[in-house]
């Protein structure tokens, strides 16, 4: 029924802009029966919460005018270095007379004259808890972003940045007590790592929990999210395996996958055909040479992509995985706590059974205000894991403040601690999504990806857009962030926008008044597909049913 | 002129050479375009849908893990209660703590955790974004000035996670085509970001100069051979403060003459030395007296000495500020919580205010080595001044997988009467020269004489009751 439904969203046939959408695949693997009727006991019913997922394509002539931005961009940095390689310069290293340059050219150029002139827009320095607002603390640049100088002035603006889903950045109330208690308790570093004399009560709570949280039989934690990516995919895969990977796949899993001596094949971004299209080749063709058949293989994706907005199609990645005997690994670092009815993940959201999932990986960073990362899955993988993971061996456990942040983060997500909480945070971020995500639809600006998605990209193409966007939706007191190549396509810049659960309504409107206006001064509704009409209202569309939530 | 010239005599020979000879010609030259532009032909076995099916359901992949052995030691670690400072509670016992790197004893700092506390809350604990996304607090960078102040160097820049520095910064610079050159006693960490930055990675004997220079003159020779035209080839020497794999210290002043004799950059992992060597707890440079700059990049660790959580990167701007944009852990992963970036300030005022601490504790390092050195059953490895010391058995079985064995039941058994110890943990396969198993033990500040007197008398027991 999901499937199909999203199919709907079909435009009529003569209207200019095209779009694509991740989860209409016209050769669907199922009916609507078989997917969402295996949904995971305890939950029963079958849900319907597969959002439009649209990704406009880029306008050809917008497309042309932002390689000319580019052209012209590199163009001028050419000229100026030119111009300036008549001055003698000194070498910027001391007693370094002889050596090989630690630069490659390229990408020195690329920093100094794309990146620099613009770098206020990144690393700017806060002075708050990164909650619904956030303290910013001004500084200037008198040498055109070489170095700053602190104004001691502040800013308080709206933010639209951190990935701060549920809104446990908090400096006060339940979790940042209980956080405080624990570091006089238990101290803040452990010094030594798990596998020596790190491991703490706490750490074993916490991964009861996590376990519990997820549906899986255990879990293991890890002190930080991006090295439980990097650290653990080496001991799952290896020489002779294949992992087919998405395109768009997070830095850390790439690591991981490289560090694993592996065969990475990679699929287009959320494309079920050219999953399936790879899968099929790599089982019937075997390895490169010498034909021999893979070992395993393994499907890497994301549960929420947290540059695109898109939502990871599950259903059919599950199916597909148990079509070709595929094994799945699931980043879900944006995704727990941010999607489905009950915060866990891309797997509640599809109502999928998170026992079809084989590697169940997540991120403490985001929904729950901490650190670190967990994987979770059978109590044979975990095994595994606590036996050959490099992090579990060497690197430092988690600090136990730290620990106890998510624990207690969870409980009240999981509504344990006697209220409704964590409900209520989750029922005001889905609709705090739909509703920005709507309107902005509405103003005629690009936004990629899922339409439950907490994370907002508004398309902006050329690249003197990007610095142009921040500053001035700082100027009227909206932190966003914005980012071109090579963090994203080279047609591609984009400003993004990560919705939380403690942004009121009254914030959002703000939020959506200076897009507005920011889209009128410098041109950013380029949006050809109709404009939803008729009043967006603010958590009016698909509330949670009540006997969806338990 | 003289272009021209030669075009019109070969002009003139086209228009005197026979006809048959200008077919041949013109025909060879088809073929060789043809030789030069054919697709190799890839024997692709053209299967029908039918067979394409059979061997979907034929095909058995391997379970995703293999079999796990119940009773693997990681399976059931030992569970402390309480804070791990100078003692301990281990499985519900109270031991005297020679197991965690807690050189400087300030896991039991009142004030770090203070402001700890006090940072909490005003910024809550984490910081929900990396660095670039207002994931930089304020705190972060008062601890980046700090650290840069401490070392008397230009710029830090600091990490979420200790492993992850020393395995983001390696490959931040080192590349493809490079060549690095490392000891073969290094850590696990340095192994990964050998490995993540795909240069040509040649290992010298530990701690081996002469093995080193070997090396180094092979590398400048084939250079040379390269001639001129050859690109300057990058080169990286990549060693250890103190080693944690062996307690040993580098010889800095050795290798910092190799390194300008030969032109390659030197980057140290300081994680165990930072705080711990040198009269003011400045490191591996201050230890030898050699100015801090002749180093390219020193890597650290804010997870032993400073008993807080991360890990650091201090050098010149020009080389550091690099990694702001480069070091993959930096950019892609969330920052640091501002409350443990808040303790670690603390721990470094007050490594500035007491430099006596690293007079107790070198004192502690070396009263240790000698009294361990007294064991008959084991055998003492590293440098007297580090705060890590590694103990053999005096006597191999010869099978590692039972040295291992033997040594666990010591810890054990030291455990049972109040001393922890442990065996280093290592990864068997994935360690590039598996090091001997060995029983790590770690120097504290707070350890008196009397403490010491009462560990050296548990080792012997145990030892006798698990050797004997
Ligand atoms: C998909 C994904 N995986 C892993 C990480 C790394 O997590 P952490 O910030 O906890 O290191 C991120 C964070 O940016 C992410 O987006």
């Amino acid at each position: 029924m999901a499937i199909t439904s999203t199919c709907n969203c079909k435009l009529a046939p003569g209207q200019n802009g095209k779009s694509k959408h991740a989860h209409c695949s016209t050769e669907s693997h199922f009916t609507d029966k078989q997917t969402f009727q295996e949904g995971y006991e305890g939950i029963g019913k079958p849900r319907n919460r597969n959002g439009i997922e649209s990704f406009e394509e880029v306008p050809m002539s917008v497309a042309l005018l932002t390689y000319m931005g580019w052209g012209i961009v590199i163009l001028i940095g050419y000229v100026k270095e030119f111009l300036l390689s008549f001055v003698p310069s000194q070498n910027p290293e001391k007693n370094r007379e002889g050596y090989a340059p630690l630069y490659s050219s390229f990408e020195s150029f690329y920093t100094r004259n794309v990146y620099r002139p613009i770098r206020d827009c990144w690393n700017r320095p806060i002075c708050s808890v990164p909650g619904a607002e956030l303290v910013l603390k001004d500084r200037v640049t008198h040498d055109n972003g070489w170095t700053f100088s602190f104004t001691n002035t502040f800013t308080k603006c709206l933010n639209m940045g951190s990935y701060n889903y549920l809104g446990f950045a908090e400096c006060e109330g339940p979790c940042a007590t209980a956080a405080q208690k624990t570091t006089h308790s238990l101290g803040l570093g452990v010094c030594s790592p798990r596998q020596e004399l790190g491991t703490m009560a706490i750490h074993k709570e916490l991964e009861t929990l996590v376990a519990r949280f997820v549906g899986a039989e255990d879990a293991i934690t890890f002190g930080m999210g991006f090295a439980t990516n990097a650290l653990n995919l080496p001991s799952l895969v290896s020489k002779g395996c294949l992992v087919i990977s998405d395109e768009n796949n997070h830095a850390s899993l790439i690591l991981g996958l490289r560090l694993s001596g592996a065969t990475i094949r990679v699929f287009k971004h959320n494309n079920m055909k050219s999953l399936e299209a790879k899968l099929r080749e790599a089982v019937v063709q075997g390895q490169p040479r010498t034909y021999r058949p893979w070992r395993k293989i393994l499907i890497v994706a994301e549960g929420v992509y947290s540059m695109e907005g898109s939502i990871v199609n599950l259903p059919e990645i599950i199916a597909l995985k148990k079509k070709y005997k595929a094994y799945l690994y699931l980043d879900e670092a944006h995704s727990i706590g941010a999607l489905g009815p009950r915060g866990r993940g891309a797997v509640d959201y599809f109502g999928c059974d998170p026992k079809d999932v084989d590697i169940l990986m997540g991120t403490f960073t985001k929904s729950f205000g901490s650190a670190g990362g967990y994987i979770a899955g059978s109590k044979k993988l975990i095994n595994h894991l606590r036996i050959n993971s490099h992090a579990n061996c060497y690197a430092t456990a988690m600090s136990p403040p730290v620990a106890q942040q998510i624990i207690s983060s969870m409980r009240i997500i999981m509504g344990e601690d006697g209220t409704d909480e964590g409900q209520r945070r989750l029922v005001q971020l889905s609709r705090n999504s739909r509703y920005f995500r709507q309107k902005l639809r509405q103003l005629g600006l690009i936004v990629y990806g899922n339409d439950d998605s907490p994370v907002v990209p508004v398309l902006l193409f050329m690249p003197a857009k990007i610095a142009a966007t921040s500053r001035e939706l700082i100027k009227r007191g909206v932190a966003s962030v914005s980012v071109g190549f090579p963090a994203t396509r080279i047609t591609e810049s984009r400003s993004r926008f990560c919705i939380s659960a403690s942004h009121t309504k009254e914030m959002l409107d703000k939020a959506i008044e200076a897009m507005d206006e920011v889209g009128d001064l410098l041109r950013l509704k380029y949006s050809r597909l109709p404009r939803p009409i008729g009043p967006v209202i603010y958590g009016e569309d698909k509330k949670p049913q009540q006997d969806q939530v338990d | 002129m003289a272009v021209q010239w030669d075009l019109y005599e070969m002009y003139l020979a086209l228009l005197q050479a026979p006809l048959y000879h200008l077919i041949i010609e013109g025909l060879l030259m088809v073929w060789v375009a043809w030789l030069l532009l054919r697709k190799p032909k890839i024997r692709k076995p053209i299967l029908t849908e039918k067979e394409q099916e059979e061997l979907i359901t034929d095909w058995q992949p391997e379970p995703l893990v293999p079999d796990t052995t119940e009773d693997h030691p990681a399976l059931d670690p030992f569970v402390v209660e309480g804070k791990v400072g100078k003692y301990v509670c281990v499985n519900g016992r109270d031991c005297l703590n020679l197991a965690t790197h807690n050189y400087l004893g300030l896991v039991e700092d009142k004030n770090m955790e203070d402001s700890a506390v006090e940072c909490v809350k005003k910024y809550g604990v984490g910081s929900c974004g990396p660095r670039g996304f207002y994931g930089t607090v304020d705190v972060h960078l008062n601890l980046e000035t700090r650290l840069a102040e401490f070392m008397e160097l230009e710029e830090a820049l600091i990490y979420s996670y200790g492993f992850s520095t020393i395995a983001s910064a390696i490959p931040a610079y080192a590349k493809r085509g490079d060549v690095i050159f490392a000891d073969e006693g290094s850590n696990f960490a340095v192994q990964k970001g050998l490995e993540a930055s795909r240069s040509d990675v040649r290992f010298f004997k530990h701690n081996d100069m002469k093995d080193l220079e070997r090396l180094l003159e092979a590398q400048s020779a084939k250079e040379l051979k390269n001639g001129k035209n050859g690109k300057p080839v990058r080169k990286f020497l990549v060693v250890e403060g103190v080693y944690m794999n062996s307690g040993d210290i580098c010889p800095l002043p050795e290798i910092v003459e190799l390194k300008s004799k030969y032109k390659v950059r030197l980057f140290v992992d300081e994680s165990i030395s930072f705080g711990t060597l040198g009269r003011h707890g400045k490191g591996i440079t201050e230890y030898y007296g050699i100015p801090a700059d002749h180093i390219d990049l020193i890597m650290g660790s804010l997870e032993y000495a400073i008993p807080s959580v991360g890990g650091f990167c201090v050098g010149t701007s020009y080389v550091v500020d690099h990694q702001r944009l480069s070091g993959l852990g930096y950019c892609f992963s969330a920052s640091l919580p501002p409350m443990l970036a808040a303790a670690a300030i603390t721990a470094i005022d007050t490594m500035e205010n007491d430099p006596d601490m690293f007079l107790d504790l070198n004192n502690v390092c070396r009263k240790l080595h000698i009294a361990l050195s007294s064991l008959h059953q084991l055998r003492l490895g590293g440098h007297r001044d580090a705060p890590v010391k590694h103990l053999r058995l005096a006597k191999s079985t010869g099978c590692h997988n039972h040295d291992g064995q033997l040594l666990r039941q010591i810890a054990n058994e030291s455990m049972k009467r109040g001393l922890a110890v442990i065996v280093a943990s290592y990864l068997d396969q994935s360690e590039r020269f598996l090091p001997q198993p060995s029983l790590r033990l770690v120097a504290n500040r707070l350890l008196t004489e009397n403490d010491l007197d009462k560990a050296i008398k548990i080792l012997e027991d145990s030892c006798t009751a698990v050797l004997s």
